[in-house]
C-alpha cells in the first residue's frame, strides 16, 4: 500500500511540473520574441523556395533579395549584424503555419496582405515592401495579346494556397469563361509543367512571372500580358501578439524607405550625422531617442542603412539589376510619382 | 482488498495519465490560439469556398462551400485508390504467378520487374511519370487517335462519352441478370449435393448476363449514343479536345505510379501465398482424380489465399496512404483541395488537418473492414 502511495505522489508531482512549465510559457508576453532572438543570436525569416529578385539562394547558400533585406535590416537593428539571420523556405501552403506555430519570427515571402488574413489567423502584416499584381503569361506564338481572347477551356497553371488561386477565379467567373486550373504545390512544378506544354497560360503576381520566365528553357517565346487582374500588396508578416516585435519589423521597413526620400544610403550614412536637417538625424540615430520604445539602442536605424542599405539601393540590386523589373513603376517613392510613401520617423 | 488495488490502480492511472495529457495538449493549443486571436471551429465549412478545382467528379464551383470542396477531395482519393488498387491486384497477381513459372526468361524478368519497381522512391516514380509523359506526350492538335475515337495529348487522354437513353432500364436489367446468376449458382450448389448433378453454371452465368442487357436494347427502349471528341482551337497554337470525356494527365500518372509500385508487394504476397500451400496437397487432390483447373480452383487457391489476403490488405491500405501523394502533381486529391487550398485560405489548419486524418483513417479502417470480412470468410472452418 505505502508503495503505490509513493507511485502516486511521483505521478503527481510530475504533473505538477508539467503543468508549472505550461503557466509559465503562457504568462509570457511583451516582446518575447526579441529576447528570445537576442539570446538565439539569430533572427528566424521564413522566405520562398527560390523567387529571383525577392529571395533566392545561390549556390553557396547565400540568401539575396528585398524580401530578404528586410530580415536583415531586422537582425541589423536588434543583433547589430544583418548577416545573422536564419532563412527558412518555405512553400505557399506552408508559411503562415510555420508563423503562427513559432518555427520563424518574421514572414518575408511575397505575402499578400488581405483582409482575412490579417484578421483571421494570428497573423499582422506590417507594412508592403511591394506593390504587385496578377497577371498571366502566354506563349509569342499564340497571338494572345490580351487577356480578353482567351476561349473556354483554357487550361491554367498556377501555385497552391496563393490569392492568385481566388483571383483567377473572380476573374475567368466574371468574363464568364470555364477554365481548367492545374494548380501545384511548388513554383518550378509550375514551371515545369507550363514549359512542357501542360497549360495554355501561366498565372502569378507579374513580379513572379517576370522572374519565373527566366527560368524556362525558351524566355524569350514567352511573354507577359499587359493586363492586371489584381492588387497585391506584398509585405512582410508577423504574428500577432507581440506588438513589440511587430513594431521593429515594420519600422525597420520602413527605415529603409524614408532613408531613400531623405537620400541617405549605405555609403552616406556616417557623413549625415552632421546633417543640419533634423529628420536625417533622427534617421541616423544623432538626434533623438527612437530606439528606446522598442528597446534598442540609438543606432538601430544607422546599422540598417550602413548594412542592408535604403530601398532604392535593395531594389537596384536585386530587382532592377538583375533584369527582372528594370522600371520600378509604382514601387517609386511618393515624390517621384510612385506610390511608397511611409509614416515619418519621428 | 489488497488485489483488486494492484490490478486496477495501475490501469486507472494509467488512463489518467494519458487523458491528462491530451488534456494538456488541448488547453495548450487553446491558450496559444487564444493568444494569437485564432478562433477555433467548425463553422467555415458552410462558407463559400471560392475556389475552383480540376477535375471533379461531382458538380462542383467557387461558388459552393468548404464541405463540397472537402467531398471532391475525397471522391477524387477514392477514385484513384480504386483504380489503382484494381490495377495493381491484376498486375500483382500475374507479377507472382510469372515469378514461379519455370520458363527462365518469364521468371527472371518478373523478378527483375519486382526489384526494380519496388526499391525506386514512389515520390520519384510519380514525378518521372508525370514529366516524362508530359514531354513525350504531342500537343492535342498532333495527336493520333488511338481506337478511332480517343486521343492521348500533352492536355490528357480524351475518349467518348457514353450518352444513354432509358438507362433505368438497362440498370433493372442488368440487376435482374446478376440476381438470376445467384439464384441459379444455389440451385446448382444443391443439385450437386443432393443428387451428384453438375451444370455449367459458368457458361449459364455469361449468357445471363449478355441476354437478359440486350433484351433491353431490344424491347426496352435503351440505347447508347456516343460523344466523340472534337478539336477545337484556343489561339494560334493551342487546341483542346471539347465533348466526351478527358481524364487529366495527373490521373493518369497518379494510376501508373502508384500500381506499379505497389503490384511488386501484391506479387511478392501472392508468390508467397502459393508457396505457402505445400506440395502434398497438390498431390493428394490429384490423385483423387480432381482435374488440374479443380486442383487449382477447389484445393490450391483457398488455402493460398488465406496466407495472401492479410498482407495484401496492408499493400491496400499503404495504397490509398500514398495516393496523398498526388499534390505533388496538381491531382485535386483530398490533401490538395482540402488540406491544402481550403487550409491556405481559411487558416484553419488545426481543424482541417484533423478532419483530413480522420477520413484518412476511416478509409484505412473500411478497407482493412472489408478484406477482413473476406478473410473470415475464406479461413479454415473448424467444426
Amino acid at each position: 500500500m505505502f508503495k503505490i502511495i509513493k507511485q502516486l505522489t511521483s505521478v503527481v508531482a510530475m504533473f505538477a511540473v508539467l503543468f508549472a512549465f505550461s503557466t509559465e510559457t503562457m504568462a509570457a508576453k511583451k516582446s518575447k520574441t526579441l529576447e528570445n532572438t537576442k539570446k538565439r543570436g539569430f533572427v528566424r525569416c521564413g522566405v520562398s523556395q527560390g523567387l529571383p529578385g525577392f529571395s533566392n539562394a545561390d549556390e553557396s547558400g547565400n540568401w539575396t533579395g528585398i524580401d530578404v533585406d528586410v530580415c536583415r535590416a531586422v537582425a541589423a537593428a536588434t543583433l547589430g549584424d544583418a548577416t545573422k539571420v536564419k532563412f527558412t523556405p518555405l512553400s505557399a501552403k506552408e508559411r503562415f503555419t510555420a508563423l503562427t506555430s513559432g518555427e520563424i519570427d518574421i514572414l518575408s515571402r511575397n505575402t499578400t496582405w488581405t483582409l482575412s488574413r490579417d484578421a483571421d489567423i494570428g497573423l499582422t502584416f506590417v507594412g508592403v515592401n511591394f506593390y504587385d499584381g496578377q497577371g498571366f503569361m502566354v506563349r509569342k506564338g499564340s497571338g494572345i495579346a490580351s487577356t480578353s481572347e482567351f476561349k473556354n477551356g483554357t487550361s491554367v497553371c498556377t501555385n497552391l494556397g496563393t490569392t492568385t488561386e481566388l483571383n483567377m477565379r473572380d476573374f475567368f467567373d466574371s468574363k464568364g469563361i470555364s477554365y481548367e486550373p492545374v494548380v501545384f504545390e511548388k513554383a518550378d512544378e509550375v514551371v515545369a509543367a507550363y514549359d512542357a506544354g501542360r497549360c495554355d497560360t501561366y498565372t502569378t503576381d507579374k513580379s513572379g512571372l517576370a522572374a519565373q520566365r527566366t527560368k524556362l528553357s525558351a524566355p524569350d517565346d514567352h511573354v507577359v500580358l499587359p493586363e492586371t487582374i489584381s492588387k497585391e500588396p506584398l509585405g512582410p508578416v508577423v504574428r500577432q501578439g507581440d506588438s513589440v516585435w511587430e513594431d521593429i519589423v515594420r519600422w525597420s521597413l520602413n527605415t529603409m524607405i524614408e532613408a531613400e526620400e531623405y537620400g541617405v544610403n549605405s555609403s552616406n550614412a556616417d557623413m549625415m550625422k552632421t546633417s543640419n536637417n533634423p529628420a536625417i538625424k533622427r534617421l541616423v540615430g544623432a538626434e533623438g531617442e527612437l530606439g528606446a520604445a522598442f528597446g534598442l539602442d540609438n543606432d538601430w536605424n544607422l546599422r540598417i542603412i550602413k548594412q542592408v542599405g535604403n530601398y532604392g539601393e535593395s531594389y537596384k540590386r536585386n530587382i532592377a539589376d538583375t533584369g527582372i523589373l528594370p522600371d520600378r513603376g509604382p514601387n517609386e517613392l511618393w515624390t517621384k510619382g510612385g506610390i511608397l510613401y511611409v509614416p515619418p520617423a519621428r | 482488498m489488497n488485489n483488486i488495488i494492484k490490478k486496477y490502480i495501475p490501469q486507472i492511472l494509467a488512463i489518467l495519465f494519458v487523458v491528462l495529457i491530451f488534456g494538456f495538449l488541448t488547453l495548450n493549443a487553446q491558450t496559444n490560439m487564444d493568444n494569437r486571436g485564432i478562433d477555433f471551429g467548425f463553422g467555415f465549412l458552410s462558407q463559400e469556398s471560392s475556389f475552383d478545382v480540376q477535375f471533379s467528379l461531382i458538380e462542383y464551383s467557387g461558388s459552393d462551400s468548404y464541405a463540397r470542396a472537402f467531398l471532391v477531395g475525397l471522391l477524387n482519393t477514392l477514385l484513384v485508390s480504386f483504380i489503382s488498387i484494381i490495377f495493381c491486384t491484376i498486375l500483382g497477381v500475374i507479377i507472382g504467378v510469372a515469378r514461379l513459372s519455370s520458363n527462365y526468361l518469364i521468371k527472371n524478368s518478373a523478378a527483375w520487374y519486382v526489384e526494380f519497381f519496388r526499391n525506386i522512391p514512389l515520390l520519384l516514380q510519380i514525378f518521372f511519370w508525370y514529366y516524362a509523359a508530359l514531354r513525350a506526350l504531342p500537343m492535342p492538335e498532333k495527336a493520333n487517335a488511338w481506337f478511332g475515337v480517343t486521343y492521348m495529348t500533352v492536355k490528357g487522354y480524351y475518349i467518348p462519352a457514353m450518352v444513354w437513353e432509358n438507362l433505368n432500364v438497362f440498370l433493372y436489367c442488368a440487376l435482374a441478370a446478376i440476381i438470376s446468376i445467384i439464384v441459379l449458382r444455389n440451385y446448382a450448389n444443391k443439385l450437386r449435393d443432393t443428387q451428384g448433378k453438375q451444370i455449367p453454371v459458368l457458361l449459364y452465368s455469361v449468357a445471363l448476363l449478355i441476354v437478359l442487357p440486350l433484351l433491353s436494347f431490344l424491347f426496352g427502349g435503351v440505347s447508347l449514343g456516343f460523344e466523340i471528341p472534337e478539336l477545337k482551337k484556343l489561339s494560334k497554337i493551342s487546341y483542346i479536345y471539347e465533348g466526351g470525356i478527358s481524364l487529366p494527365p495527373e490521373l493518369i500518372a497518379l494510376v501508373l505510379a502508384l500500381s506499379l509500385y505497389t503490384s511488386t508487394f501484391v506479387a511478392e504476397c501472392v508468390r508467397a501465398g502459393i508457396e505457402g500451400v505445400s506440395k502434398g496437397q497438390k498431390e493428394a487432390a490429384a490423385s483423387v482424380g480432381l482435374t488440374p483447373n479443380q486442383v487449382l480452383k477447389l484445393v490450391i487457391m483457398p488455402q493460398a489465399l488465406r496466407i495472401i489476403i492479410p498482407p495484401t490488405t496492408n499493400q491496400y491500405l499503404n495504397l490509398t496512404k500514398n495516393s496523398s501523394l498526388a499534390a505533388a502533381i496538381a491531382y485535386p486529391d483530398l490533401v490538395l483541395v482540402f488540406a491544402g487550398t481550403a487550409l491556405m485560405q481559411t487558416g484553419k489548419a488545426i481543424e482541417i488537418v484533423s478532419i483530413t486524418m480522420l477520413t484518412y483513417l476511416t478509409i484505412s479502417l473500411t478497407i482493412a473492414a472489408i478484406m477482413n470480412w473476406y478473410n473470415k470468410k475464406i479461413e479454415i472452418k473448424e467444426k
